[in-house]
């Protein structure tokens, strides 16, 4: 008996030692540097290598983003929005919840896509080796990615028909969650809290039009508007609905943003067939209030 | 063979018990154990609080018959400056410090204000996102970045259910903003160990002190931080006072 609780008190001892050295690791070092220099991407079949991607890097990437990837190349200062700094480790456009790290994947269709209304191209003459390999040395500049994982990926599941019922309720969820507030009863940018908006950097920063782009910032397609929504884009205004969003509403309110944009899409002649009217955030709270 | 792993399976629940019983054990001394108690005073007028308009959203104005004030300098009727977070800065036995209250702190949205406006928190301390309004409000803590915590923005919608969550580091202090209603400010001071948070009439209270002499913070929002050394000596409430000077 008292030999094996001997052995149980150095398993404990030895369990404590270790959740220790754990805690002291949030330091960073030059080691810790040379070895996130050995961070790997994988994109699919796709393998990127930080060395590899670093000339690369020096040649498109630096101006704006900087030597030591902070978003303070010498460009940087000429360019609204800012540059995203790399050594934080936070970023936009992600599949996994808020406050987690992107997927390789995410920063990878970033940089095929690029993001409208800022300075940041697609960048389609390079390979996808290039853009794997890219990641890697994008991800070596910040600790998060040695130390973390990145959030599990949002589940979206297929996208079922257009119908008007859809539209309809989809506005439901934009009148609940309240979209309104900043993005407008119309989604024109227009709403109550619209012109008080600043990112986490302290910087102004509008809310989205729906009515003057047909690419969102996180990508085009309505699995994009849908993944925008539920997870949020770190570092600005929009927070995660996702905890609050049904997969089954997400997509009804998918349907009704699509009524909002320019180009013809088959939500925008339903809305007009149905005449829908742009919701009146007052008209029920006064009759719910009377009650 | 099978009565082998029998009686290994006996002894490794008998050890998760006598240690789920030391455990509790170490807690229930703490508590018997000394105590800091005190009042946080503000020297001088206090700053004017302006009125907050909150007109851009009715369903927030109409819960305030007399406009809301700002939070930022909070002073009771006898000069208490409310609060102000006292925590152990230094001196603590890391046995002490480990303990995390099992309590939830909660963080309640109510009349587009945060309650309370000031929250001390323990690290790993459950933290409970409660929205009581009628309103959509948007939870955006700001932690340092490139620090041990953080920043996540989630949104909580009429009627939605509380959510749960707590902080990896210490961090003195993380604000908290909602971007939809821009006045509403907060923040979560995160220590390691017992903390206070001053009521109005300027009290505060750190339990589960152990015996020891230890250096003190208190921290405000607007007045910075002040340190004082203490001496705790066990069945016996060591009593401090903190003065913050009007700016």
């Amino acid at each position: 008996m008292h030999t094996r609780s001997t052995t149980w008190s150095l398993l404990l001892a030895g369990a404590v030692v270790f959740a220790f050295s754990a805690a002291c690791w949030g330091q960073v070092t030059q080691y810790d540097e040379d070895q996130r220099m050995n961070m790997e991407s994988h994109i699919g079949k796709l393998t990127g290598h930080a060395k590899d991607g670093k000339p690369l890097y020096q040649r498109f990437c630096i101006g704006c983003h900087g030597p030591i990837g902070d978003g303070e190349g010498e460009n940087a200062q000429w360019i609204d929005p800012k540059p995203r700094n790399f050594t934080l480790g936070i970023f936009k456009c992600r599949s996994t919840p808020t406050g987690t790290l992107p997927t390789d994947e995410d920063l990878y269709n970033t940089i095929g896509r690029g993001l409208v209304s800022s300075n940041m191209p697609r960048w389609f003459p390079l390979t996808d080796q290039d853009r794997a390999d890219l990641i890697a040395y994008v991800k070596h500049f910040s600790p998060r990615f040695v130390k973390e994982k990145p959030g599990p990926v949002l589940e979206i599941p297929p996208e079922p028909p257009v119908t008007a019922e859809r539209v309809q309720s989809g506005q439901q969820v934009f009148k609940r969650v309240e979209c309104w507030k900043c993005h407008g009863v119309e989604g024109r940018a227009n709403g109550p809290s619209s012109d008080t908006l600043t990112d986490d950097f302290n910087r102004p920063i509008k809310p989205f039009n729906f009515h003057d782009e047909t690419r969102f910032k996180c990508g085009e397609t309505d699995r994009d508007l849908y993944r925008i929504f539920m997870t949020g884009l770190d570092s600005t205004p929009m927070p995660s609905f996702g905890d609050n969003i049904k997969p089954d509403e997400a997509w009804d309110l998918v349907m009704y943003l699509r009524s909002l944009q320019p180009m013809n899409t088959p939500e925008k002649a339903i809305a007009k067939k149905l005449g829908l009217k742009p919701i009146n955030p007052n008209a029920p709270a006064a009759q719910s209030e009377t009650k | 063979m099978k009565s082998l792993y029998k009686s290994a399976a006996i002894l490794a629940v008998l050890v998760v018990v006598a240690l789920g019983l030391l455990s509790t054990g170490v807690h229930v001394n703490a508590a018997a154990e000394g105590r800091v108690t005190g009042t946080i005073k503000l020297d001088g007028t206090a700053p004017h609080m302006r009125p907050i308009d909150m007109s851009k959203d009715p369903t927030c104005a109409k819960q305030h018959p007399t406009p809301a004030r700002l939070e930022n300098v909070v002073v009771g009727p006898s000069g208490g400056l409310a609060n102000v977070v006292v925590y152990i800065s230094q001196g603590l036995p890391a046995s002490a410090a480990a303990v995390v209250p099992s309590k939830p702190i909660v963080w309640d949205q109510k009349g587009c204000m945060y309650q309370p406006h000031v929250a001390g928190m323990d690290v790993g301390q459950q933290l409970q996102v409660v929205n009581s309004d009628p309103t959509t409000h948007n939870i955006h803590p700001l932690p340092q970045m490139g620090g041990g915590n953080i920043g996540w923005n989630k949104s909580q919608p009429q009627g939605s259910p509380p959510f749960k969550t707590s902080w990896k580091s210490e961090e003195v202090a993380i604000p908290v903003k909602c971007n939809i209603h821009p006045w509403m400010h907060g923040y979560m001071v995160v220590v390691k160990g017992p903390y206070g948070v001053s009521d109005s009439s300027g009290s505060f209270t750190l339990d589960n002190v152990p015996p020891g002499t230890y250096t003190l913070t208190a921290w405000h929002e607007t007045y910075g931080t002040q340190t004082q050394k203490v001496t705790v000596a066990a069945g016996k409430p060591a009593t401090v006072s903190f003065t913050f000077k009007a700016k």
